[in-house]
């Protein structure tokens, strides 16, 4: 029986049936698909933008607007004054957040005192994050930031600046005790059994087992607190100092414009943003390490 | 007269009897072994011996002296008696080196100089000097375990436990680690080791325990207790772990 041409080759053992795919089926599959959801994502993002452009402009009121938050002139002539008064926010930052870090610290271990003699501690600790966690922050300022200065304290003693601050650190620290104590009763019990079973002192075993591995896990989320506390700096305008939100609204009365408002949320921005967008890395990172 | 002494320990969780009336002596130099199905209370004796965990009746002598009365400061004790877990333990956020140095540092008050010269011995005696600077995670479980067994080494106990210690390893490198016992077990070292490696129980227990239900069923010398068990229960386990 005469065996055609395509029957002999396809007797053959095949040599390289296919040229070998650079890439396999699957992987072509999946380009091809991240290509169409590329386009599709492109696609609904510039209707979106696009519906934006047109509509708001469309507004009865948009012209005043744009003249009143949007007027590039303002804002030139403001944005350096704005810097200027963030600087203020940077330094009650900086005062604050050592001594939040270290009275959260402290009330997260008097949560954590086991001797009875020592319970009155515990009970301060766990009033204090009561009392701190369950007030706005404002009021806080509020009742201590003019209160305190109420009872005819002398110069210096009778600065917003200090009892601002002193509001910042009380309700922040309560927030720090927290998440630090959530550290510390995440470090398994097998820690504490293994420093117990080598005659390590309940002292010893917070300072050198259990603390530093807490410490360490709660670094994002402190991280996070820090950030809002950044921005919650500019409540004690409230109470006199003039930062930057203060310093917007002198620029605003004095311009009558609301583009210094704009200027100063640029600012907080530039901080806030890469500062979030770390704290998101680092967790990510964390959860990925611990699986 | 034993080191270690055993009186009817009783310990329950809750309704749970764990422990029920164990009656049980180690000698000096003695290699005791805790053999029995997962749940029949091995791991709950060793961790009353160490006053992990306190018992409800009975009493546990060292040398005698009754060291689980109620209210009793159980540091001393814990000095003098060393134990291994079965998942290691080890401090993730030190080193080797430090894992091993901080409890003789801070219960001893030793420094780190008067240290350096031991505890590089031990960590050489065991195969693992070039391991000192690493961390936990860079070891492998073998690696892992034997420097749990230098940490609790290094606080010179005159008793180790070793609570199923090689049960977490991956087959080859449970090896190495039997090894560091039998080097233990040729120093003379008092140990109470809970079990699954009959082989090795077998082989240098002076003696076997069953425990069944948190009682000693049977106990003897592993000839005995491997060759010709008197329980039933005994020769049921057995036949399943053979």
């Amino acid at each position: 029986m005469p065996v055609t041409k395509a029957e002999a080759a396809a007797a053959e053992p095949p040599q390289a049936p296919h040229p070998a795919p650079s890439r396999t089926r699957r992987q072509l599959y999946e380009a091809r698909q991240r290509r169409r959801s590329l386009g599709i994502a492109a696609l609904s993002t510039g209707a979106v933008i696009l519906f934006l452009v047109v509509l708001i402009p469309m507004a009865p009121g948009w012209g005043a607007v744009k003249r009143s938050f949007f007027d590039g002139e303002v804002f030139a002539q403001t944005f350096p004054g704005l810097l200027q008064a963030f600087l203020l926010d940077v330094a009650i930052f900086a005062w604050c957040a050592p001594a939040i870090a270290l009275l959260g610290l402290a009330i997260a271990l008097c949560r954590d005192v086991r001797a009875p003699a020592l319970y009155p501690l515990r009970l301060f600790g766990i009033v204090f994050t009561d009392i701190f966690r369950g007030l706005p922050v404002i009021l806080v300022i509020y009742l201590i930031g003019f209160g305190v200065p109420g009872l005819g304290l002398p110069r210096p003693w009778n600065s917003p600046y200090i009892w601002g601050s002193l509001a910042l650190m009380l309700v922040y620290s309560a927030y720090v005790a927290e998440v630090i104590r959530s550290g510390i009763e995440g470090v398994h019990a097998s820690q504490r059994a293994a420093a117990a079973s080598l005659g390590l002192s309940d002292a010893d075993t917070m300072r050198f087992v259990v603390l530093p591995q807490a410490l360490r896990r709660v670094v994002p989320a402190n991280m996070n607190l820090f950030i809002a506390l950044q921005k919650d700096v500019a409540l004690l305008s409230f109470i006199g100092p003039v930062e930057i939100f203060r310093q917007a609204g002198v620029y605003k009365s004095l311009l009558a414009n609301f583009t210094p408002y704009v200027g100063a949320a640029l600012i907080f921005l530039a901080i806030t943003i890469p500062a979030t967008r770390y704290a998101d890395y680092l967790m990510t990172r964390q959860a990925r390490a611990r699986t | 007269m034993a080191r270690l002494e055993l009186k009817r320990v009783t310990k329950a969780f809750g309704d749970n009897v764990v422990l029920d009336g164990i009656d049980l002596d180690v000698g000096e130099g003695e290699m005791v072994c805790l053999i029995g199905a997962s749940g029949s209370g091995k791991s709950t004796l060793l961790r009353c011996i160490n006053l992990l965990e306190p018992i409800d009746d009975g009493a546990i002598l060292l040398d005698g002296d009754d060291i689980s009365e109620p209210g009793r400061d159980p540091r001393p004790v814990r000095e003098r008696i060393g134990i291994v877990f079965q998942a290691y333990n080890l401090f993730p956020h030190m080193t080797a080196a430090e894992n091993v140095m901080l409890a003789p540092r801070r219960v001893k008050g030793l420094d780190r100089e008067a240290l350096e010269g031991p505890v590089t011995a031990l960590f050489e005696r065991f195969g693992l000097s070039d391991r000192m600077g690493h961390y936990p995670d860079q070891l492998s479980g073998g690696q892992q375990q034997r420097v749990a067994i230098v940490r609790a080494l290094a606080m010179e106990p005159e008793i180790m436990l070793f609570d199923e210690i090689t049960s977490a390893l991956d087959p080859e490198l449970v090896g190495e680690v039997l090894d560091v016992l039998r080097d233990l077990r040729g120093q003379g070292m008092t140990m109470v080791l809970a079990t699954h490696e009959m082989g090795f129980a077998r082989e240098l227990a002076s003696k076997v325990c069953f425990l069944h239900g948190g009682r000693i069923l049977e106990q003897g010398p592993p000839r005995e207790i491997f060759a010709a068990p008197a329980h039933e229960r005994t020769r049921a386990f057995l036949r399943r772990v053979l």
